[in-house]
C-alpha cells in the first residue's frame, strides 16, 4: 500500500538536482496514552503518507481544512519533530539521517515563518538583536560587518534602520511579520517554510506581505512551501498546489491545472466554498455535510467517503491510490480508476 | 542626520511625561464620573431614553454615534460620528480593517462596552420597539437593556471556542436565555423549544447534544449552538461579529447558508461584521465600509462592489486576491492607519491616498482642510470623499464630541 501511494515520478527524484526538497511517503503519528501505565492505546495519524517534490526557485502551496495535517507536515520536514516513517531529502541529503552537528549546519538553509507574528517574536529583545542573533550564532558574516548586514536585510524587507533599537510591541501586525521575514532571510536560506504567514493580517496588509515574499523570491531565488487555508492567496503565490485531507494528499498538480479543473470531489467542494467578492456571483457551492472525522479513528477505505457526494461501493472498503490522471495532475480517487477494474471489484464483492 | 530627526519625532509622539500622565488620569476620572452620574439620572426619567424612529422601516438607526475610550495615553475615538440604518428584514455588512471600530459599533448597540473607560458620549442609537416607539440605547438604563439584550437583539461572537461556558451543558445554556425572557414558559416547554432550536440550526443528534458539554463539539457545531442561543427568542436583529473567521472554508459555507436561511424563517435583520469582502458579497444587501472610526462609504452591495467610490474601498477590492483572476502583483495600500489617540483634522485617508485632489488640501477657513462631508452620489450610495464634492449632494459633516467639553 505504502509504495503505491508514492507518485510514479518520485522514483529517484532526490538525485535530481533540480528538486530542492523531496518528501517520500512521510508519516507522523502521535501516540494516545492510556491514563494507567502510560500504554499506547492508539495513534493520531496526523500525517499518513504524504509525498511531493519541490523544484528549486518555485513555490508549492499546501491547502486543506484545519486539522488535516498541513502544519505537522511542515514541521516534520524541518525536523522540528521526529518522523514516524518516510524520507525527506533536502538537496539530496536525507534530513533524518543527519547527525546533530550536520543538522545544525543545515539549519540556516531551511527557515520558517510562523503564523502568528504576535507570539513568535521575543518581547524582550530589540528588533536588531532578533535578526542578528542567529546570524552571529551561525557566523554568516564577520563580527564587524554584522551591523551593516542587519541593516541591509531590514531594508530588503521594507523596515527602516531606526527600527533596530525598538521592541516588537511597538510594531503593527504587518510590520512584525516583516521582522519575522527579515529574521528568516538574514540566514541566507534556500528554502523557507511559510506556515500561514498572512492569515492573521488584514487584507491590505496581506497584499503587502505577499508582494514582499514574491519580490524576495525573485531577488534571492528562494524556494517556498506555502501552507495556508486561504485558497485565493495560495493561487496567487504558488506554482504547484497540494490538497490535503485527513493526513493524506488527495490531489497534486500545477496551480493552473488544479484551479481550472479540480478532479477530486473534495477539491471541487473546497473551491466552490470560497466566497467571491461579487454580489452577482451565482452561488452554486457544494456544501459539504458534517465535519472532518477524527484522525485518531479515520473512516475505512477512502477517508473522504463519509462526506463525498460521489461515493461508490468501492470507496467504503478500499483506499484509492495516488494516480497520474492527466499528465502532471495527480489525484487519489476511485472516480478516475479503470472502469474494468471497478467492474471486477463489483463482482468480487457480490460473490462475497 | 535625517534618520536621527525622524527618530526624535517618532519618540516625541509616543512619549508621555509623568506630569502629562497624571493630568490625563485626572481628566479621565472626572469625565467618566460625570458620564456615569448622567446614566444614573436617566433611570428616573424615561423621557431621556424614549424617542421616535425617523423611519419606521428601520430596526436600528445609528445617528452620529461617538464612542470614546478614556485610556491612560489619552482619549481614543474608536467610533467618531457614524451614521447608518439597518432596515427591517435585511442584512447589513460592516467591513473594515481591524481597529476601525466595527466591533465597538456593535458593542455600543448592545451596551456591552467596558465601562467606565469606554463610553458612548454622543449621538443616538434608536432601536425600534414597534408602534412608533423607540429607545435611545445610549441612555437606556441597564434594567431596560436586559429586556432587549438576547430578546430583541442578540449577538453571535467571533470565537465559538471561548464564548460558550465550559462547565454547563449545551441544553442548559440554550434554556437559560428562554428562562430569562419567557418566565411564563414551563420547564417542559422550554426543553422542547431548545430541542427545536437545535434541530433548526442543523444539529442532527439534538437529544445527544442537549446533554453534551461544549468541549465535546467541533468548532462548526459550537458555532451552530451559538446561533441557536442567539435565535432562541426570535430576535429582530442578530449581530454576527465575524461569525466565520475562526472556521474553515467548508464549515464557513455551511454556517453562512444556515444564517441566511434562518434570517428568512424568523424575519429578522442581520448586522454582519467582517473583514472578508467575499463573505459580505454573498450575504449582504447593504454594505457599510468603515475606516479609522468613521463610515467612509455606504450603499447597496451592488453600489459598493461594482461602483466603489472611495479610494480606500477601491484599494481594498484590488488588494484581495481572487480565485481565477491572474495578476502579477497585488495592489497594496501604502502606509498604516493613523494613530487613534492623535487623529489628523483632515481626511484620515489622505496620507495613504493615491487619488488626492486639490480640495483635499484646500483650506476652507484658513485652518487647513476639514474631514470630508458625507456626499450623496446616488439614491442609495453615500461616500465621504472630496472627489465627489462638486458632483453629488453634500449632506453634512460628521458631528463629533470634544472630550474637553463633556465637563462643562
Amino acid at each position: 500500500m505504502s509504495e503505491e501511494m508514492t507518485p510514479v515520478s518520485l522514483e529517484g527524484a532526490e538525485k535530481d538536482s533540480e528538486n530542492l526538497l523531496v518528501v517520500k511517503n512521510l508519516k507522523k503519528y502521535f501516540p494516545i496514552k492510556s491514563s494507567f501505565f502510560k500504554m499506547t492505546v492508539g495513534n493520531v495519524k496526523a500525517v499518513d503518507g504524504v509525498s511531493f517534490a519541490i523544484k528549486k526557485g518555485t513555490t508549492m502551496g499546501l491547502v486543506g481544512e484545519s486539522g488535516c495535517g498541513k502544519s505537522t507536515t511542515g514541521r516534520t520536514i524541518l525536523r522540528l519533530q521526529e518522523k514516524t516513517e518516510g524520507e525527506v531529502y533536502f538537496d539530496g541529503q536525507d534530513i533524518f539521517k543527519l547527525s546533530k552537528e550536520e543538522l545544525r549546519k543545515l539549519r540556516p538553509r531551511i527557515q520558517i515563518i510562523f503564523q502568528d507574528p504576535y507570539s513568535s517574536l521575543s518581547p524582550r529583545l530589540p528588533v536588531g538583536e532578533i535578526i542578528a542573533e542567529a546570524v552571529r550564532e551561525h557566523g554568516i558574516v564577520p563580527k564587524e560587518e554584522l551591523d551593516d548586514y542587519v541593516t541591509r536585510v531590514m531594508e530588503a524587507c521594507g523596515l527602516q534602520e531606526w527600527h533596530k533599537n525598538r521592541y516588537p510591541h511597538e510594531f503593527s501586525g504587518g510590520q512584525r511579520q516583516r521582522i519575522c521575514i527579515a529574521r528568516a532571510l538574514a540566514l541566507n536560506p534556500d528554502f523557507i517554510l511559510c506556515d500561514e504567514p498572512v492569515s492573521a493580517l488584514d487584507v491590505s496588509i496581506q497584499a503587502q506581505i505577499i508582494n514582499l515574499l514574491r519580490d524576495l523570491q525573485k531577488q534571492f531565488g528562494l524556494t517556498y512551501l506555502f501552507i495556508s487555508h486561504d485558497l485565493s492567496v495560495v493561487e496567487h503565490i504558488s506554482d504547484t498546489v497540494g490538497v490535503m485531507y485527513l493526513g493524506n494528499m488527495v490531489e497534486y498538480a500545477e496551480t493552473d491545472k488544479i484551479y481550472s479543473k479540480p478532479l477530486h470531489p473534495y477539491t471541487v467542494a473546497l473551491f466552490s466554498a470560497i466566497p467571491v467578492p461579487d454580489p452577482d456571483y451565482k452561488m452554486n457551492r457544494i456544501v459539504l455535510q458534517g465535519n472532518i472525522p477524527s484522525p485518531a479513528n479515520p473512516p475505512e477505505g477512502c477517508k473522504f467517503h463519509t462526506r463525498c457526494e460521489k461515493c461508490m461501493e468501492i470507496c467504503k472498503s478500499m483506499a484509492p491510490e495516488m494516480r497520474e490522471v492527466e499528465p502532471g495532475h495527480f489525484c487519489a480517487c476511485h472516480l478516475y480508476d479503470d472502469p474494468e477494474e471497478l467492474k471486477k471489484f463489483g463482482k468480487e464483492s457480490e460473490s462475497r | 542626520m535625517a534618520d536621527n530627526k525622524e527618530k526624535k519625532e517618532e519618540k516625541k509622539s509616543s512619549y508621555i511625561s509623568a506630569k502629562e500622565s497624571r493630568k490625563i488620569t485626572k481628566f479621565n476620572r472626572k469625565v467618566t464620573k460625570r458620564l456615569e452620574a448622567d446614566r444614573a439620572n436617566a433611570k428616573k426619567d424615561p423621557s431621556l431614553y424614549k424617542t421616535h424612529m425617523k423611519d419606521d422601516k428601520n430596526v436600528v438607526e445609528f445617528d452620529n454615534v461617538c464612542t470614546y475610550f478614556f485610556t491612560d495615553v489619552g482619549v481614543v475615538k474608536a467610533v467618531d460620528g457614524i451614521t447608518f440604518n439597518i432596515p427591517k428584514c435585511s442584512t447589513v455588512g460592516v467591513v473594515g480593517e481591524s481597529g476601525c471600530g466595527k466591533s465597538v459599533t456593535s458593542l455600543s448597540l448592545m451596551q456591552l462596552l467596558q465601562r467606565p473607560s469606554g463610553q458612548t458620549v454622543g449621538g443616538e442609537i434608536r432601536f425600534n420597539l414597534g408602534d412608533g416607539n423607540a429607545y435611545n440605547i445610549v441612555n437606556t438604563p441597564t434594567s431596560k437593556m436586559q429586556e432587549i439584550r438576547g430578546n430583541k437583539v442578540s449577538m453571535i461572537f467571533q470565537e465559538p471556542m471561548t464564548s460558550l461556558n465550559p462547565v454547563f451543558k449545551i441544553g442548559m445554556q440554550v434554556n437559560e436565555v428562554l428562562e430569562l425572557h419567557h418566565p411564563e414558559m414551563s420547564k417542559e416547554e422550554i426543553r422542547n423549544r431548545t430541542l427545536e432550536m437545535l434541530e433548526m440550526v442543523g444539529i442532527a443528534n439534538k437529544e445527544g447534544v442537549y446533554e453534551m458539554y461544549p468541549h465535546e463539539l467541533s468548532g462548526g457545531m459550537r458555532q451552530r449552538v451559538m446561533i441557536a442561543i442567539a435565535l432562541a427568542c426570535s430576535p429582530e436583529l442578530i449581530i454576527a461579529d465575524e461569525p466565520t473567521t475562526a472556521l474553515d472554508v467548508t464549515i464557513q459555507a455551511q454556517i453562512l447558508d444556515l444564517l441566511s436561511e434562518l434570517k428568512d424563517k424568523i424575519n429578522s435583520s442581520i448586522m454582519l461584521i467582517t473583514h472578508d469582502l467575499g463573505v459580505v458579497a454573498s450575504m449582504a444587501d447593504y454594505v457599510v465600509v468603515m475606516y479609522a472610526g468613521r463610515v467612509i462609504e455606504k450603499g447597496t452591495a451592488d453600489d459598493i462592489f461594482h461602483h466603489p467610490a472611495h479610494p480606500y474601498t477601491i484599494g481594498l477590492m484590488k488588494s484581495k486576491p481572487v480565485v481565477g483572476k491572474k495578476v502579477d502583483e497585488l495592489y497594496n495600500i501604502e502606509g498604516n492607519v493613523p494613530n487613534p489617540v492623535d487623529m489628523p483634522d483632515y481626511c484620515y485617508f489622505r496620507d495613504r491616498c493615491e487619488m488626492q485632489c486639490e480640495r483635499c488640501k484646500a483650506k476652507k477657513d484658513g485652518a487647513g482642510a476639514d474631514y470630508p462631508p458625507e456626499i450623496k452620489i446616488s439614491d442609495t450610495h453615500f461616500v465621504s470623499c472630496y472627489r465627489f464634492f462638486d458632483e453629488g449632494e453634500v449632506l453634512g459633516y460628521p458631528k463629533t464630541v470634544n472630550a474637553e467639553e463633556l465637563l462643562k
